[in-house]
């Protein structure tokens, strides 16, 4: 993986499989305290102790799991290679708190990429969930929610590719007034 | 910036066509492969570029959709085709490019483009 917005595209299929039917990215970035975070938490069927501590283990252990495969385990190396971590929390019936931190100034952590990209595509599959987008960049924040698309478009299938291609520009036009201008780490 | 009417308008003229069309008997659908092996390999840009080309050309008969790992992925980006009343075309290691000529080719002038298919993989 070469952005870290494709890392979230991978962990949130995790939560879909789970069958959430609210799926929440935070990505939170404070320049102050140099720290990036992504936050993926869903309602969905959640975790035993046993499985938890499964996916946690490493490369070796997650192959056995083939149910879980590589993506924590991808996702987690971006997070150490970047002077940070990832933790996951979960609970059976409850859902799952999946949470990478990075430091946003280490010259090894991976841009953020094309997050419109990503939410676009989450969201060509939430027929049946509602993702909410929220991004803070010192301390302004973004919220991008499929519950006030789908308030607008009714019975039109969300993933149509006219509506989809409209979140991508909503969300896109959103980021850079945000960041007040384009950012280079965001394609 | 984009606006709620837009949205609206989209949802209008969607509705207005699904009443002209008889229902899903002449459905394209292109499936793409959406798994940790897919994404590492370049599945997302394809997605946008047919969702782009699609909406760019208003082909209203077009869905598009994500799939899991189907276990070559090797050849990954994977994206197959089903043409009404046809055997499905698997497309192997896709770019945005490859994608936007896919669309052109295939789905609009319904001329596989066999370079870009599995079966001249070997």
């Amino acid at each position: 993986m070469r952005e870290l917005s494709l890392h979230i595209l991978d962990i949130v299929q995790n939560s879909i499989s789970a069958k959430a039917d609210t799926i929440t990215v935070e990505i939170s970035e404070d320049l102050e305290a140099d720290e990036l975070k992504i936050t993926v938490s869903d309602n969905g069927c959640g975790m035993d102790e046993e499985t938890l501590a499964r996916v946690n283990g490493t490369f070796a252990t997650s192959r056995t799991t083939r149910k879980i495969g590589m993506g924590i385990a991808l996702f987690r190396a971006a997070a150490e290679l970047a002077e940070g971590y990832l933790t996951l929390e979960s609970e059976k019936g409850k859902g799952t708190v999946t949470t990478a931190v990075f430091k946003h100034s280490s010259i090894d952590r991976m841009p953020l990429g094309d997050i419109s990209g990503t939410m676009m595509l989450i969201s060509a599959k939430a027929a049946d969930f509602d993702l909410i987008y929220r991004h803070v960049w010192n301390g302004n924040e973004f919220v991008f929610s499929t519950r006030d698309i789908k308030e607008v478009i009714e019975d039109t299938p969300i993933d149509s590719p006219e509506v989809l291609t409209y979140i991508h520009d909503y969300i896109h036009e959103n980021l850079n007034e945000l960041f007040g201008g384009e950012r280079d780490e965001i394609s | 910036m984009k606006s709620l009417e837009e949205l609206r308008a989209i949802k209008e003229r969607m509705k207005a066509s699904v009443n002209d069309r008889n229902e899903n008997s002449d459905k394209v659908r292109v499936v793409i492969g959406m798994a940790t092996c897919g994404i590492a390999a370049g599945a997302r840009p394809v997605m946008t570029a047919f969702l782009d080309e699609i909406s760019k050309r208003g082909l209203e008969n077009v869905t598009v959709s994500q799939t899991g790992c189907i276990g070559m992925c090797k050849l990954e980006p994977l994206v197959d085709v089903y043409m009404p009343g046809e055997e499905k075309v698997t497309y192997i290691k896709m770019t945005p490019e490859k994608a936007v000529r896919v669309v052109n080719d295939h789905i609009v002038n319904k001329n596989i483009v066999s370079e870009y298919t599995i079966g001249s993989a070997e």
